[in-house]
């Protein structure tokens, strides 16, 4: 669906993106992650074809929107297959939430006839007709998600997308995203709060200092990344010892006592040997827990 | 191009004066400011009313020669900086509209909105003194009409170039009085200040052809050739050879003045 190849781009002897391949399959939810200034913005702009590539070349359905020559083709089709919401999205404060859906709808050439909807989906109706300066920040974060909606598009360029939306707007925005995903929409999504996306997306790149450090499932990172687990083993402080020698003899790493539990360390291809060890204590584990590396540990283990 | 994405941006552009009331303070200053002149325009002289067209638009002139200008520099520093600024323009830019069709659909509306103060303003001024008037000076004032708002256009487009050309909008803004202080107080004043300089040696054939370099002496020529009297009155004929004062010929340089600044900016813009 997008397909990007050698991508770079250079502001004079800064590489904003150096040499970037890429492949974000049909009807996936791709995750794009990196630190400030990794070039993943940069990235989603020659995406959209807002700005040029400095060499290689980005193909969206087929159609080049980024390369040598600049893009080919009909690249209004292209356009009107995209939706795009900018991280911090800016709409026309002297408009209302209505007549912003409207502007844009002419703009896409694409019918007016679901602007209602599209502001029932999103939760304004009872806004449509308030000025954009009355709104507030999710407000106008949920106006600017209708805008990228209209016209159905194929491929949604999400910015950042809950920047300012409360936890139950960033739930139902979730939700709309899981019946688009059911429709085979295509959508890549930036976001700084990982611990959000790293149980939505399919797949996602980590970018860092201009490349991509690393591209896959979140789990496929997890052992490519080859980080422990953690157990947390809920046990009777009297009982700590009997736990540290029935582990004594397995390649676990660290082993830390705290109040109600002990966490243990240890690696992945440990997992199995430890769950047996413990199993052994007859009766003493109360409850037990074992916890995968986070996205968070996965994103600084590969950009650091 | 797509005349549809064109005429989108040009018709928010347009709605978002009528609706901001832009439009209707700017056409209100316009004729007040025309009202004032045809009535009180020789209140020094001990005497209030109307005089004449010829003494009524040689007055305008001066007025709008100042104030168009300036109109229009305030109206378009920020037609693409400001979007840049707010960021909106990716947003926009993201839609199946090209860079052009976005620069010339804000021109088209801000032109809009400018010509539609202008001809509302001076044209109410037109009707209160219509029964005062013959033809041939109804011809005259719509001229004059006609000409103010080949006048905002040309600044505008001025001001649309510098919008894409800055950095940001403080910038544009300091660029935009820059601009107006030079074709309407300095240019003029330097021209002047050659032919002084070198006694009248230097720069008097040239003359004619280097006010065409200023789109407010354009206008001011394309005004006063006009109207007899107020040639007479302004000494331009004994500079300005008649042959180049033909008002088609001025108008395409107006349209010159127009259309250059957009395709300069055009260019830039897509880079």
């Amino acid at each position: 669906m997008i397909v990007a190849r050698g991508v770079h781009k250079h502001y004079g002897a800064i590489h904003a993106v150096d040499g970037v391949d890429l492949d974000v399959r049909a009807g996936e939810l791709f995750g794009l992650i990196g630190h400030n200034g990794a070039g993943k913005s940069t990235m989603f702009k020659m995406m959209l074809g807002l700005i040029p590539v400095t060499a290689g070349e980005i193909r969206i359905d087929g159609a080049m929107v980024a390369g040598h020559g600049g893009a080919n083709g009909d690249f209004r089709a292209v356009r009107r297959k995209i939706g795009y919401l900018p991280e911090n999205v800016v709409l026309y404060d002297n408009l209302t939430g209505l007549e912003t859906l409207q502007f844009f709808a002419r703009l896409k050439g694409v019918s007016q006839a679901d602007n209602h909807a599209l502001l029932e989906r999103v939760g304004l109706t009872h806004a449509a007709r308030r000025r954009v300066r009355e709104y507030s920040k999710g407000m106008r974060q949920r106006l600017g998600f209708a805008q990228a909606l209209l016209g159905k598009p194929r491929i949604l360029f999400l910015d950042e997308p809950t920047t300012g939306l409360d936890p139950e707007a960033i739930r139902g925005f979730y939700a709309i995203l899981r019946r688009l995903k059911g429709e085979g929409v295509t959508m890549v999504i930036t976001s700084h709060i990982l611990a959000e996306i790293q149980e939505r997306v399919d797949r996602l790149a980590i970018m860092a200092a201009g490349k991509v450090q690393a591209c896959g499932t979140v789990q496929a990172l997890r052992e490519q990344m080859d980080l422990p687990l953690w157990f947390s083993v809920r046990v009777a402080p009297e009982d700590f010892e009997a736990v540290r020698a029935a582990l004594g003899h397995l390649p676990v790493g660290a082993i830390e006592a705290h109040d109600d539990h002990i966490a243990v360390q240890c690696r992945r291809e440990a997992k199995m040997a430890v769950i047996a060890a413990l199993a052994t204590l007859d009766g003493k584990v109360r409850d037990l827990g074992v916890h995968e590396p986070s996205l968070e540990d996965v994103f600084f283990g590969f950009s650091d | 191009m797509e005349f549809a994405q064109i005429a989108t941006v040009a018709g928010k552009e347009f709605w978002d004066r009528i609706r901001n009331r832009w439009v209707l303070a700017v056409a209100l200053v316009f004729t007040a400011f025309a009202l004032s002149i045809a009535y009180f325009g020789a209140a020094q002289q001990g005497t209030v009313g109307f005089r004449s067209i010829e003494v009524t638009i040689a007055s305008l002139v001066s007025l709008v020669i100042y104030l168009i200008p300036l109109i229009a520099l305030v109206l378009g520093f920020d037609a693409i900086v400001g979007e840049r600024e707010r960021g909106s323009l990716d947003l926009l830019l993201s839609m199946p509209i090209t860079r052009v069709e976005l620069l010339l659909g804000k021109y088209l509306g801000l032109a809009g909105a400018l010509a539609f103060s202008t001809v509302a303003g001076f044209g109410l001024v037109g009707l209160v003194l219509s029964a005062q008037l013959d033809l041939a000076a109804l011809f005259h004032y719509f001229g004059f009409m006609l000409s103010s708002v080949l006048l905002g256009c040309a600044f505008l487009s001025l001001a649309v170039m510098l919008s894409v050309f800055a950095a940001d909008r403080t910038r544009a803004s300091g660029l935009a009085i820059a601009m107006w202080f030079f074709f309407v107080l300095i240019f003029d004043l330097l021209l002047l200040g050659a032919l002084v300089v070198s006694g009248g040696q230097w720069g008097g054939e040239v003359m004619p052809y280097l006010l065409l370099l200023n789109p407010a002496d354009v206008f001011r020529i394309l005004n006063i050739f006009a109207l007899e009297d107020v040639r007479t009155l302004y000494g331009l004929a004994t500079v300005f050879p008649p042959a180049l004062a033909r008002s088609d010929l001025l108008g395409l340089v107006m349209a010159a003045w127009i259309a250059l600044p957009l395709v300069i900016a055009a260019w830039r813009f897509r880079k």
